[in-house]
């Protein structure tokens, strides 16, 4: 069922891992702070009308950790020199979580080659009163619990006996997540001020009971992103895309077919 | 050998029934426990034990910062420091240490650092830290960042001490475009530096570099790991440095208790030991060893001892470990003589007050230790060290 081809690709000497499948508009999934668990249904469902790109952040997963990567400014124009030198065009980005932070920070920078913005329980800007979870303080165990409504789906992966590979990529996102969002946690206060040079169309998704990033998000990137469109998907905490795939996809493609086509 | 009395200044009057409502007694733990009328009433007292450890004797005195808990009540050491100054005569005064790259101005650190020292006319020891794993929860600090900040703010410091001024430093953390320090410190070419640790590799490479051979000084420690590591200081120096390193590059840090009988002394000091260890100084992992503070290789070997049995330490086995001492003036005398027998370090830092040890006990541990330990361990030289003979090289 896995139909992704794995490989690493060298963007200007920094080499990174990328999971590709299907055929279609150019789509590219950026990663939240726990990386990538492998070609989930939800990208293999996707991948039916798109040509799905997720690749692991440098400093995530197999990539490589490069001396020149110290926050998220910085990543945001590895992404851009990515576009340039894969040439894509048209491209459907979609951000989860520190993921949905990076998509904004990279459209904002330079919208000429996205075609539209899926942003899926988005960190990147802070609501006064309203932090995100501190995801640092908490037992790790325990996060992954908040991370679902399903509590199965959580004890099902702290059940997994993990390799010492995973486990090493498992600490180094930790790190990597630090790295990008320990200060100030997970947003960007410059961010909000440059939102309205996001001008292609925008899709904010949000699972309704997400304890990471409380759904007052979704209504906040709504407004303060113009035109953009928000759907909430039931039964769902801070990774619809992995809890509801199904509802997921539908969400995404529809928006994609309707407005982006 | 230089003896110091080294002082926390915990909130003492913590209400403990409220402590095991939180996680730790730190970042997080709520501040309407703290009393500040009780806070005058503790940090006159904690500082009157500092200046009395200097008329019994003492060689120095020592405090450190910790912040937002009720372990340490020093969030700037420097303060207290710039206190002793004016009230002690003759006792060194150690600050560690101060945790320079928690700040994004550790120039400032620098300059009262050179206040003290010309204050005191030479009597103050500086202690570089990065700050524990908590320090960067409640000082906002990326722990990512701690030690390639730590190094380049040392860097900033030993430049601002001993180059002349004006110049710039073009650092990467950290940007001073006129770096011209007044004062500059008393001591020549600056205050002796200290490196306190828990037991850390790259702490004991760096210290004992030949550019720098800082005292390297452990922390709260089993003796078999004090062992390990004031030896893995004399290696580093000999195998990779090529030069033989001095017992006075070494020190050791514990908790003391003395009574006039072991079992009075353990009677005595069990319940404030055991406070020290698990109400004060707990810490969840995850906010003890924040992302990055260690390296991968670093984090996976601690993680996979200590997850799961901090917190409940016990006297008998903190003693039968050799992280504590406590017992008779004999039994004290002889354990730091044998001690100092095998390892041979020159400093000896006593925790003299911990967790919510009264004043008067306090006191009388101070005087029977001034009077009948001090004066047997202070003569201790090379001449009673055994000489350099790994001790866990036998052991492993």
């Amino acid at each position: 069922m896995a139909d992704c081809t794995e490989s690493k690709i060298d963007i200007r000497g920094c080499k990174i891992h990328m999971r590709r499948g299907g055929t279609g508009d150019p789509a590219l999934f950026l990663h939240g702070a726990g990386g990538i668990p492998g070609w989930i249904p939800a990208f293999q469902s996707l991948s039916e009308s798109l040509d799905l790109m997720v690749p692991d952040h440098p400093t995530y997963g197999l990539s490589d950790e490069p001396e020149w990567l110290d926050d998220m400014n910085d990543l945001a124009m590895f992404y851009l020199d990515m576009l340039d030198e894969l040439d894509l065009n048209g491209v459907h980005l979609i951000g989860n979580s520190l993921g949905g932070w990076l998509a904004m920070e990279i459209a904002v920078r330079s919208s000429t080659r996205i075609k539209s913005l899926t942003l899926v329980g988005s960190a990147g800007i802070r609501i006064k009163g309203k932090p995100i979870v501190d995801i640092f303080m908490m037992d790790p165990d325990d996060l992954v619990r908040e991370l679902f409504v399903d509590q199965t789906i959580a004890e099902n992966i702290l059940g997994m006996n993990l390799t010492e590979e995973q486990t090493d990529i498992q600490l180094r996102n930790r790190v990597s997540t630090a790295r990008l969002g320990w200060q100030p946690r997970l947003f960007n206060p410059n961010l909000r001020k440059w939102l309205h040079r996001i001008k292609v169309p925008t899709h904010v998704i949000w699972g309704d009971t997400d304890r990471i990033i409380d759904p007052v998000y979704a209504a906040e990137f709504g407004k303060v992103i113009a035109g953009s469109q928000v759907t909430m998907i039931e039964k769902a905490g801070h990774l619809p895309h992995i809890e509801q795939a199904e509802t997921f996809v539908k969400a995404v493609s529809g928006f994609i077919q309707s407005k982006a086509a | 050998m230089n003896v110091f009395m080294f002082h926390l200044m915990p909130y003492a009057a913590l209400d403990m029934k409220e402590r095991d409502k939180h996680p730790s007694a730190w970042v997080t733990l709520p501040n309407k426990l703290f009393d500040p009328k009780i806070g005058h009433e503790l940090y006159n007292r904690y500082l009157d034990e500092l200046e009395l450890a200097d008329e019994l004797g003492f060689d120095g005195v020592s405090v450190n910062e910790h912040h937002q808990n009720a372990y340490g009540l020093m969030p700037s050491p420097v303060v207290m420091a710039a206190s002793l100054a004016r009230r002690t005569s003759n006792c060194k005064i150690a600050i560690l240490g101060n945790a320079f790259a928690l700040r994004e101005h550790p120039l400032t650190l620098a300059e009262e650092h050179a206040m003290i020292d010309c204050i005191t006319g030479g009597r103050l020891i500086t202690g570089f830290v990065r700050g524990i794993g908590a320090e960067f929860y409640s000082m906002a600090a990326n722990p990512t960042l701690s030690h390639e900040r730590h190094m380049e703010a040392h860097d900033l410091i030993i430049r601002a001490w001993t180059e002349e001024g004006p110049f710039a430093f073009e650092g990467k953390h950290y940007h001073f475009e006129y770096v011209n320090m007044w004062p500059r410190p008393y001591q020549d070419p600056h205050p002796p530096i200290w490196c306190p640790s828990l037991g850390s590799t790259e702490t004991i490479e760096w210290a004992a570099h030949p550019d720098r051979k800082y005292v390297y000084a452990q922390n709260y420690s089993p003796f078999t790991n004090v062992c390990k590591f004031l030896d893995q200081y004399r290696s580093t120096a000999q195998d990779m440095y090529g030069y033989e390193a001095s017992s006075s590059q070494i020190g050791w840090t514990a908790p003391v208790y003395v009574a006039d009988t072991d079992e009075q002394a353990v009677a005595e000091a069990t319940e404030h030991m055991e406070a020290l260890f698990n109400k004060f100084l707990y810490l969840p992992f995850e906010t003890l060893f924040p992302p990055g503070y260690l390296t991968a290789q670093s984090y996976k070997r601690v993680a996979s001892h200590k997850r799961g049995i901090m917190g409940s330490q016990t006297m008998e086995a903190l003693i039968e470990n050799g992280v504590v001492i406590v017992g008779s003036p004999d039994t004290v005398r002889k354990k730091l003589i044998e001690c100092h027998e095998v390892l041979g370090f020159s400093t000896f830092v006593a925790l003299m007050h911990f967790g919510t040890l009264p004043a008067d006990k306090t006191e009388r541990s101070m005087r029977l230790f001034a009077e009948e330990v001090l004066p047997a361990i202070q003569p201790l030289s090379d001449r009673e060290y055994r000489g350099f003979e790994p001790a866990s090289a036998a052991a492993e």
